[in-house]
This record gives structure tokens, C-alpha cells and sequence, in this order.
């Protein structure tokens, strides 16, 4: 276990973007309804979300869920600070960091995605960040990490990075042919949903009591990233 | 008081209006020519949340073929980044077929609410000012829709050039908030509308948002456009202006840089 010494902020400080549907297996398990109302057709560039500073949870901070919420959806990924332009203005990476895109349960069937997710994703506290930004030196194969996702200790899902999409340099490419990315912004990876188990095909889900860890094993350098869920008073 | 944000000579300045010049923090009054307007916002620390209604004017909502006004604010978010000041240019990507402007009532969150009430929500308001919140409809997709692509590009919202102290406008036009709202292409009026006719008013909104979600000073909520959207041409100015609070000029360009700096 890592030294559990509070950082008083994230270690982050531009715009978070979140892109839905980039796992190549919640992709699958979605393509039945893609055609059908209110959907119509699959989306052709990246779909995009933001995690707003209201959101933001620094390691080891406690995440509160409100009286009316049992329980959460846990959102491992991988986020790429946005560096500073280069010469050639092109888009490029100063660093890595881990991140916990919490999300109250929604789904593609009962039209969870048609509507931006504001009220799913942009609650006080739902984002856990850390426990800080690893260098691209670093991180020098992004996208050949797993992401290990324990609750209460137990592994519940391995976030294969490989299997997204869009990969690395790829999604960099594609969002930042619309958004407007700064130096300092971060961009998420995507989630996946669980292979296996008893929560096969969606994100483990966790309530309050519970603690979660995030890592990736083949990096230490990214750290361990830890949250733990309290419920707020109704 | 009518603030402004503004950058002299590579400088930036806070400005407050002084009948029809700028008064510098430093004392200088300048033309408003002289300057470049930026967003008439104070930095903040963290990013700023800046939340936009979609469908929030029941004529607009009609407009856009859906059968009934929406239960709950449909609500996105946008990047700061997509932030330009009065008089500068929007960008009209190449080979877009339908690009339209959007004037909306922008508030501007004055101190920190959480789990606000709407008898007491403005007391949560700093200030009003306008914005323009650009749509690329081409790029509309039924995913998280409105999606970003469609609405969250660089120069593609503009706002200012004021902003208004909520105690002023109160004191001027009253609660809750009618002020009457226009756009106009190249001088011709393409769209009206009144505050009044919002589906969820700025008090609604505030209690809806802070319920959930912590709103900070510096956030702001584009509150949604009514009835009467066009699309632009690069060449083509935009004016969109409301009732005692401002008028914001933009030029549509093609993807090309502008540089309507002074400096």
C-alpha cells in the first residue's frame, strides 16, 4: 500500500474530456440498438463529454454519493495532459495520469446515451485523479497498459487500454480536429465495461463503505489512485 | 455597472463603461475601438463550468420538431476554450452546409451554490451578459446530443461585451428578468425573443444545477436561444443583443486566422 498522504488539490488544472463508447467491447454490446430510436445511426467521430472542476477528487479523497444514489458506476481510464504547442503546432503529450470517471448507472438501452450525461457525470466529487501526472518518459506505451480495478481489496475488472478504438496518437487526432485543446487539458481514454463475471458488460459497480484502488501494473510510476465512497445525509 | 475584460496594447485590462468609452483600471479612458474585447469574465483557478440549455424557449423546441417541452433543462457542457470576446471572428469550417447563431442570456455565477432553493437563487447571480452559443448542425449526432462537435469549437461562442451587475438589471427591468432579444445578419433582424418565454427560468436553473452540482463563482449557464435561426456566411455579421445588457458583434470568416487586435 502506497503512504496515504492527503494532496490537498488534483494535480491537474485544464478542461477534462471524457469520449463515450471507445471500448471496443461496450461497443459490441451496443451496435443492436446503434440504428434504432433515438440513436438512428452509430456516431462517426468521438462523442465527448466533460468533467466539470466540481467533479474533481483528488487520491485518497472520499467521494459522496447523494441519499437517493445506492450505488455508482466505477470509470477506470488513462488521461493524456495535453502539453504545451510545439513548433509545428501540432498536438502533443507532457504526461499521464490515472483517473476514476465515476458515473451514476446508465445505459445505451434505455436511451442513457442520447442526452448529454450532466446529471450521471458531473456530480460533486465524481472524478478521482492521482495521484499525479507521470511523465511521457514514464508512460512510453500508453496504450499497452491494463488497468487493474479492485473494490474492498477484490479485483473486479482489467481494463485491456489496447482494445479502445481509437488509440493513442489516433483520438489525440480525431478530437482535436473539433475541440479546442490547451496546454494542461486532459482527455480520457475511454471505459470499458467488465469481460467477465458477475458484472459482465457493464462497469463494476460500488456503493458506499467501499473502497476503490486503480492501477496499472506494468507502471509504477502512475501510482495507485484510491477513493473510498461515503454517503451523504438525505 | 457595466464591466468589461479587454487588452490594450498586449495588455489586459479590467474595464468599466464610462458613457461611450472604456475607464482602465489604471485610470486611461480609451475608445472602444481601441481596444480588443475578451470575454468580459474574471480568470478563476480551476476550469470555468460553462453550462448551455438546449430547447429552453418553447417556440425554438417547436422549431426543432419536438412534440413537447422537455420535463427536466436539457443541459451540456462546453470547454472555456470555445470562449471568444465581442468583435472578433467565428469560424465557419469548409464545405459546412448549416451554421447558425444562437442568442442566449448568459449568467454569471457570483458566489458558491449548492442545493439553492429558486426563491433564492438570485442572490446567486453576479451578472448577466449575452452570448452567441454557434451551432454546426451538420455535425449533429444523437449521441449525448447536442454533441460537442456540434457545439463546443474554438471561436464558436462568443459573449460579452458587458457584463451587467444582476443588482443593476434587477433595479432597472425587475424579477423575474423580460427583456426583449434580438439577432441580427448584416443589419436585417433574423431572430426575436423575450426572456420571459424561457421553459426553465434563471432561478429554475440555478436550483436544478445546484442540486447536483456545485456551482462556483465564474460559472456560467447559457440559458438557450427562441425562435428564428439562420445560417451564416463567411462575410456575414452577427449582432446579437439583449435589453440593458449589451450588443455582441461577430464576423463569420472561413478557416482562416483573424486578427482584429489593436495591439
Amino acid at each position: 500500500m502506497l503512504g496515504n498522504k492527503r494532496l490537498p488539490h488534483p494535480p491537474i488544472h485544464g478542461t477534462v474530456y471524457g469520449v463515450l463508447l471507445n471500448a471496443q467491447r461496450e461497443w459490441a454490446l451496443c451496435e443492436h440498438v446503434m440504428h434504432e430510436s433515438p440513436y438512428q445511426s452509430p456516431p462517426s467521430a468521438p462523442v465527448l463529454y466533460i468533467k466539470t472542476a466540481n467533479t474533481w477528487s483528488a487520491h485518497d479523497a472520499a467521494i459522496a454519493l447523494p441519499a437517493n444514489v445506492p450505488s455508482i458506476e466505477v470509470g477506470a481510464t488513462l488521461g493524456v495532459v495535453i502539453g504545451e504547442p510545439n513548433a509545428n503546432d501540432s498536438l502533443h503529450v507532457s504526461g499521464f495520469v490515472l483517473l476514476n470517471d465515476v458515473s451514476i448507472p446508465h445505459g445505451v438501452a434505455a436511451q442513457g446515451f442520447y442526452r448529454p450525461p450532466i446529471k450521471y457525470k458531473n456530480l460533486d466529487g465524481f472524478l478521482g485523479i492521482g495521484p499525479h501526472v507521470a511523465t511521457t518518459s514514464q508512460v512510453p506505451y500508453p496504450n499497452q497498459l491494463t488497468l487493474e480495478v479492485r473494490i474492498n481489496g477484490v479485483l473486479q475488472q482489467t481494463v485491456d487500454l489496447q482494445t479502445m478504438r481509437r488509440l493513442l496518437p489516433q483520438l489525440l487526432t480525431d478530437v482535436g480536429a473539433f475541440t479546442p485543446l490547451q496546454a494542461g487539458d486532459v482527455l480520457m481514454l475511454g471505459l470499458d465495461v467488465c469481460g467477465q463475471g458477475p458484472e459482465a458488460g457493464h462497469r463494476p459497480h460500488a456503493r458506499a463503505g467501499d473502497v476503490i484502488d486503480i492501477r496499472a501494473p506494468q507502471c509504477a510510476a502512475l501510482g495507485h489512485l484510491r477513493n473510498s465512497l461515503v454517503q451523504e445525509a438525505a | 455597472m457595466k464591466h468589461a475584460r479587454v487588452m490594450v496594447h498586449g495588455q489586459v485590462w479590467d474595464a468599466t463603461q464610462q458613457s461611450d468609452q472604456l475607464l482602465l483600471a489604471d485610470g486611461r479612458l480609451v475608445g472602444f475601438t481601441d481596444v480588443q474585447w475578451l470575454p468580459p469574465l474574471s480568470p478563476v483557478a480551476r476550469p470555468r463550468t460553462v453550462l448551455a440549455l438546449g430547447l429552453n424557449y418553447a417556440d425554438h423546441a417547436k422549431e426543432l420538431a419536438f412534440k413537447e417541452p422537455p420535463k427536466e433543462p436539457l443541459a451540456f457542457v462546453k470547454g472555456e476554450a470555445s470562449l471568444i470576446g465581442h468583435g472578433q471572428c467565428t469560424v465557419r469550417p469548409p464545405g459546412v452546409k448549416f451554421m447558425h447563431y444562437e442568442c442566449e442570456l448568459a449568467v454569471v455565477i457570483g458566489r458558491t451554490a449548492r442545493h439553492v432553493q429558486p426563491a433564492q437563487a438570485l442572490d446567486f447571480v453576479g451578472g448577466y451578459t449575452v452570448a452567441n452559443d454557434f451551432a454546426i448542425r451538420d455535425y449533429l449526432e444523437n449521441w449525448y446530443r447536442p454533441n460537442l462537435r456540434v457545439k463546443n469549437r474554438a471561436t464558436c461562442t462568443p459573449i460579452g461585451p458587458w457584463l451587467v451587475d444582476a443588482a443593476d438589471l434587477h433595479a432597472s427591468f425587475g424579477e423575474p428578468l423580460q427583456l426583449a432579444l434580438q439577432t441580427t445578419v448584416n443589419g436585417k433582424v433574423t431572430q426575436s425573443g423575450n426572456t420571459r418565454d424561457m421553459i426553465f427560468d434563471v432561478p429554475t436553473l440555478i436550483a436544478y444545477f445546484s442540486s447536483f452540482m456545485t456551482l462556483y463563482p465564474g460559472d456560467l449557464i447559457l440559458t438557450g436561444t427562441p425562435d428564428g435561426v439562420v445560417d451564416c456566411q463567411p462575410g456575414d455579421v452577427v449582432v446579437t443583443e439583449i435589453e440593458g445588457i449589451g450588443a455582441l458583434t461577430t464576423t463569420m470568416i472561413d478557416n482562416t486566422p483573424c486578427n482584429t487586435s489593436n495591439t
